[in-house]
């Protein structure tokens, strides 16, 4: 049974004041995708399914296929989820472990990195894609995207292993583990909160990237629902109730993974992090 | 189930950057033997243990299991079981996969890990609550848990990190006497580390005490109590400590500010008086003192006296409680002396 704090009407009216305006917007796109046009929150002309026309027709405006689009954002975004969540528990797991050369200036470098903001590299990537022949390819971008949140990654995961008992470890290293069989069978389980929030945060910021598979990716069989929905902005007559549509289909998923990872995201901000 | 194998310590050292946490320790536990390293946090007794597990390398030295050396073996080629002061049980394992857990390494077949978890739990009185998260159990279910997986895979050799520390005291009683007959019925090697000198003289055939990384005595819990080699075990072992005086022998008796204590055929020179606070009593005829503390204890009383400067503890029975503030005459043994150097080394039999 949770405990309310004394004055609660008080607080849900503060917690209410802050969310409507995210309330408001999102009210705005339905109304938008629903009806012919809106002026403002007010419905003009009479409910109509014409802006839901891009899940029918095979293409809207010479664009692909929107279920090409969202098979390719759900491979980008559970493959970077899934790379990062994999090479940063192991990273972190080896920088809380064990002792190594420059592990300290790894440690640092790793945070330098996090600092620099992607879009000061878009260059130097660019250049870099086009020499390993993955420019214009989803597995290119994937990789750029996964490498850029790996700093965060590493520091989450290292401040989860940092957590656990050292006894712990030497109990299943006595127990005939080796140290490969430690961490997959002893560390791992026991940062399943830190892999959930990882992943959980990582699926959603890659759900949402825009500026790496729009300046990295050319070809229509290779866009993504971010790429699908800004192709709208870039013609003389937007129509903002097919856009809106479009809008609503794209952030259904981080809505429905948002209610379902909360709880883990949560673990991000609290407790979690220790560096 | 095997016996277990002798287990020796060469020149064993250890050193953390410039701390030497073990110095040159030479030692030797018989087959089947309960040692104990006895010693304060800090001592080296538990990095001792870590190197004979194999979790620590030692920095110089050797260790052997029989006539095997194993320092430079990974822990799971050595074959000992361990308990850890915190147990360290798995917690996202139920009792009955951390007692396994170890089997399942050695890829035992499924059938073979049922029967010996369960001979293994029911040995310690935990079978029932097998399919239990450690978290679901008791603190003293945890440690049997703990000692059930370090005792599934049948080890040669038994190592306890402070495996009682954790317990209640009414427990922990009981868990003494189950360990140490467990460990006597299996006829394993057992290693157990606590800073309790009452765990390690009630549980060990031999205790190991250990001060700033160094060896101070390996002997029966009989002769370090008896016959302590120097001021360090003196102080140490026995409770309430043993009374350690620092004075001047003068071949027939000892002088302290104001206590005069004859004895005939002291040593002489400058050193330490030891006497154990059981073996002081209050008479008559004696060292006039004055009482500045009285502890009852239950059935005896801890009465603490002044003699100039000196402190002293005594251990007297209930009924001879004296009131606090009152001159007492003190009345020392002429058999129960022990005497030290000024270094602290015991001068006389060993």
């Amino acid at each position: 049974m949770p405990i309310l704090p004394r004055n609660w009407p008080l607080w849900l009216l503060v917690l209410a004041l802050i969310t409507l305006p995210i309330g408001v917007g999102l009210l705005w796109l339905l109304l938008t995708a629903l009806f012919d046009q809106v002026h403002g929150l007010r419905p003009v002309g009479a409910f109509s399914p014409e802006n839901w026309r891009f899940l029918f027709e095979g293409s809207v405006g010479g664009r692909p296929s929107i279920w090409v689009a969202l098979k390719n954002s759900v491979f980008f975004a559970t493959a970077v989820a899934g790379l990062e969540v994999l090479i940063a528990s192991m990273a972190a797991y080896a920088i809380s472990r064990m002792k190594f050369p420059f592990r300290t200036p790894y440690l640092g470098m790793i945070l330098v990195l996090h600092a620099f903001p992607a879009v000061s590299l878009l260059i130097a990537i660019y250049y870099i894609l086009r020499v390993l022949g993955l420019f214009d390819t989803l597995i290119g971008v994937i990789l750029v995207k996964a490498s850029l949140e790996l700093p965060l990654g590493i520091w989450l995961m290292k401040g989860f292993f940092d957590q656990l008992s050292w006894d712990m470890e030497m109990a299943a290293l006595v127990d005939g583990a080796s140290r490969w069989t430690v961490f997959w069978k002893v560390a791992l389980p026991l940062v399943r909160p830190g892999i959930l929030a990882l992943g959980t945060f990582a699926l959603l910021s890659a759900w949402g990237e825009f500026i790496l598979p729009f300046t990295f990716i050319v070809s229509g069989k290779s866009w993504t629902l971010a790429l699908y929905m800004q192709s709208f902005m870039r013609e003389a007559f937007v129509d903002y109730g097919l856009m809106a549509a479009v809008g609503l289909f794209y952030a259904t998923p981080v809505l429905l993974l948002f209610l379902l990872g909360q709880r883990y995201l949560l673990n991000i901000y609290s407790g979690g992090v220790k560096g | 189930m095997k016996r277990g194998i002798p287990v020796r310590l060469e020149g064993l050292s250890k050193r953390f950057g410039k701390v030497e946490a073990v110095k040159e320790l030479d030692l030797t536990i018989e087959a089947g033997e309960l040692v104990a390293f006895l010693g304060p946090s800090g001592c080296g007794k538990t990095t001792t243990l870590l190197m004979i597990a194999g979790i620590y390398r030692p920095t110089t030295g050797a260790v052997y299991f029989g006539d095997r050396r194993v320092d430079h073996l990974h822990p799971k080629d050595r074959d000992v079981g361990m308990v850890f002061q915190s147990y360290a049980l798995y917690p996202h394992l139920n009792l009955f996969e951390n007692i396994a857990f170890p089997l399942r390494l050695k890829r035992v077949p499924d059938g073979e890990v049922r029967d010996r978890v369960q001979k293994t739990a029911d040995l310690l009185g935990i079978g029932h609550i097998l399919e239990r998260k450690p978290a679901q159990v008791s603190g003293g279910q945890q440690q049997r848990a703990a000692l059930a997986r370090a005792l599934v895979k049948e080890p040669q050799v038994l190592l306890l990190d402070e495996p009682l520390s954790n317990l209640d005291a009414q427990i922990r009683l009981s868990a003494r006497a189950e360990i140490r007959r467990l460990q006597r019925d299996l006829g394993v090697t057992a290693i157990l580390v606590t800073h309790d000198q009452a765990e390690a003289l009630a549980m060990a055939d031999r205790v190991a005490v250990f001060s700033m990384g160094e060896l101070q005595q390996y002997a029966t819990p009989e002769v370090l109590y008896h016959r302590p080699k120097n001021t360090f075990v003196a102080g140490f072992v026995g409770s309430p400590p043993m009374n350690l005086i620092e004075g001047e022998f003068t071949g027939d008796g000892f002088r302290a500010g104001e206590l005069r204590i004859p004895i005939p055929g002291a040593p002489t020179g400058k050193g330490w008086l030891g006497v154990r606070p059981e073996h002081l009593s209050l008479g008559e005829t004696g060292h006039p003192a004055r009482v500045l503390v009285v502890e009852p204890l239950g059935r005896e009383v801890l009465v603490v006296v002044a003699v100039g400067e000196v402190r002293l503890q005594l251990l007297l029975p209930e009924g001879e409680k004296p009131a606090i503030d009152r001159e007492v005459q003190l009345v020392f043994p002429t058999r129960e002396l022990h005497f030290f150097n000024a270094e602290g080394r015991r001068i006389g039999p060993e």
